[in-house]
């Protein structure tokens, strides 16, 4: 009982500057956060920067809880590259190899064939219904770098939310509480 | 990163006394400093120190400069045919050999390649296709030879292919334990498709 009285009690000898400046800074973490995210979809010109790997279709390379760098530039499209597309219909974006281009004359537009490494057949089966190839708007931005495991952490806090709202609880009362 | 002197110091404010017979009474604040403080110091450092290892260990990656060397021939057309809905698709039976083992460096995870064949025709500036790839887990495997067919269909988008020119690329792909990825290729030329369908 005396922690939590304490820390009540802790709570409530602030004084209304204090309480301010706390805010400001609890505000200044979050803008900050908000500012890195941003300059990154600047920088990369893609709209997710970073992705997390959710699937085995890219094992060995990319294993589940892996995070993935991307970077969407106005070079064309080439077979090998790691792309990630949104297919109309379908929410999650999926991370795959091109194995096939087929880059018009004239327009310079692109058809694409992706497949996972870890799969068996061609990501036909992914598209929507009666879609042969991915075009140049389905693809969100190409894999350039790579970080292990690191994306273990949204993943379980997406599945157990309970974690999560710990976690930002712990972090408001540790912010709320300290005097410098 | 160091406990000040101020918190160190057991006259501090750190400790209170209410009376001879409770134990020494924490006031909460200045505790939750000098925890979380060490805590958040701790894990700043580790997490820094691991950014620095990995930027490292990609950075390194740039001082080795591979030397790979590739052969394919194509021993045979096996058949040729135009499908039903008019593209043309073939069938070849190839011999790759490669040596990729200066590619390997200690930040690699494994190295990915493929051959495809890319040639142009009047509809598509570039046409790549991939016809078989592999994954090469480490070192020792990175010198090899192969006779194989082709693991994914030759199919041109059309019907351009009989009596065509075309290029065999081997690509790779460096998939590193961590950082940049690295990708290049070898251009091989002069292979041709025959007139005919057979």
């Amino acid at each position: 009982m005396g922690w939590i009285g304490e820390t009540v009690e802790s709570i409530k000898s602030l004084q209304i500057r204090q309480v301010l400046t706390q805010a400001v800074s609890l505000g200044m973490i979050v803008t900050s956060a908000l500012i890195i995210w941003k300059a990154l979809m600047c920088f990369t010109g893609s709209e997710s920067p970073v992705v997390v790997v959710l699937s085995g279709s890219m094992e060995p390379g990319f294993k589940r809880g892996d995070i993935l760098f991307l970077h969407m530039s106005k070079d064309p499209i080439r077979a090998g590259e790691i792309v990630v597309f949104n297919v109309d219909g379908r929410e999650i974006p999926i991370v795959h190899r091109v194995i096939k281009v087929h880059e018009r004359q004239e327009t310079g537009e692109v058809d694409v064939l992706t497949k996972g490494d870890n799969n068996f057949g061609d990501d036909r089966l992914l598209y929507a219904h009666g879609q042969l190839w991915l075009q140049r708007h389905h693809i969100m931005g190409r894999a350039v770098g790579f970080l292990p495991y690191v994306g273990w952490v949204t993943i379980i806090m997406t599945e157990k939310p309970i974690i999560k709202y710990l976690l930002i609880g712990a972090l408001g009362l540790l912010v709320v509480t300290s005097k410098d | 990163m160091y406990p000040t002197l101020h918190s160190a110091l057991p006259s501090s404010n750190l400790l209170h006394f209410e009376s001879s017979t409770q134990r020494p009474r924490l006031f909460f604040p200045k505790k939750m400093h000098s925890f979380g403080y060490r805590l958040n110091a701790l894990l700043t450092f580790s997490v820094t120190i691991l950014a620095i290892i990995c930027a490292f260990a990609s950075y390194s990656d740039n001082l080795n400069l591979p030397s790979p060397s590739a052969q394919i021939q194509v021993l045979n057309v096996n058949w040729f045919q135009k499908q039903p809905n008019g593209d043309d698709v073939v069938s070849l039976t190839m011999n790759i050999s490669a040596n990729l083992e200066s590619m390997f460096t200690w930040n690699t995870k494994q190295v990915f390649i493929f051959v495809a064949a890319e040639y142009e025709t009047p509809l598509n500036a570039l046409n790549q296709v991939s016809l078989w790839d592999g994954i090469i887990p480490s070192k020792e495997q990175a010198k090899f030879w192969i006779h194989t067919t082709n693991k994914y269909y030759f199919t041109d988008q059309g019907s351009n292919l009989r009596g065509k020119e075309f290029n065999l690329t081997l690509h790779w792909h460096v998939m590193p334990k961590t950082g940049k990825m690295f990708a290049d290729k070898i251009v091989m030329s002069g292979y041709h498709l025959p007139e005919e369908y057979r």
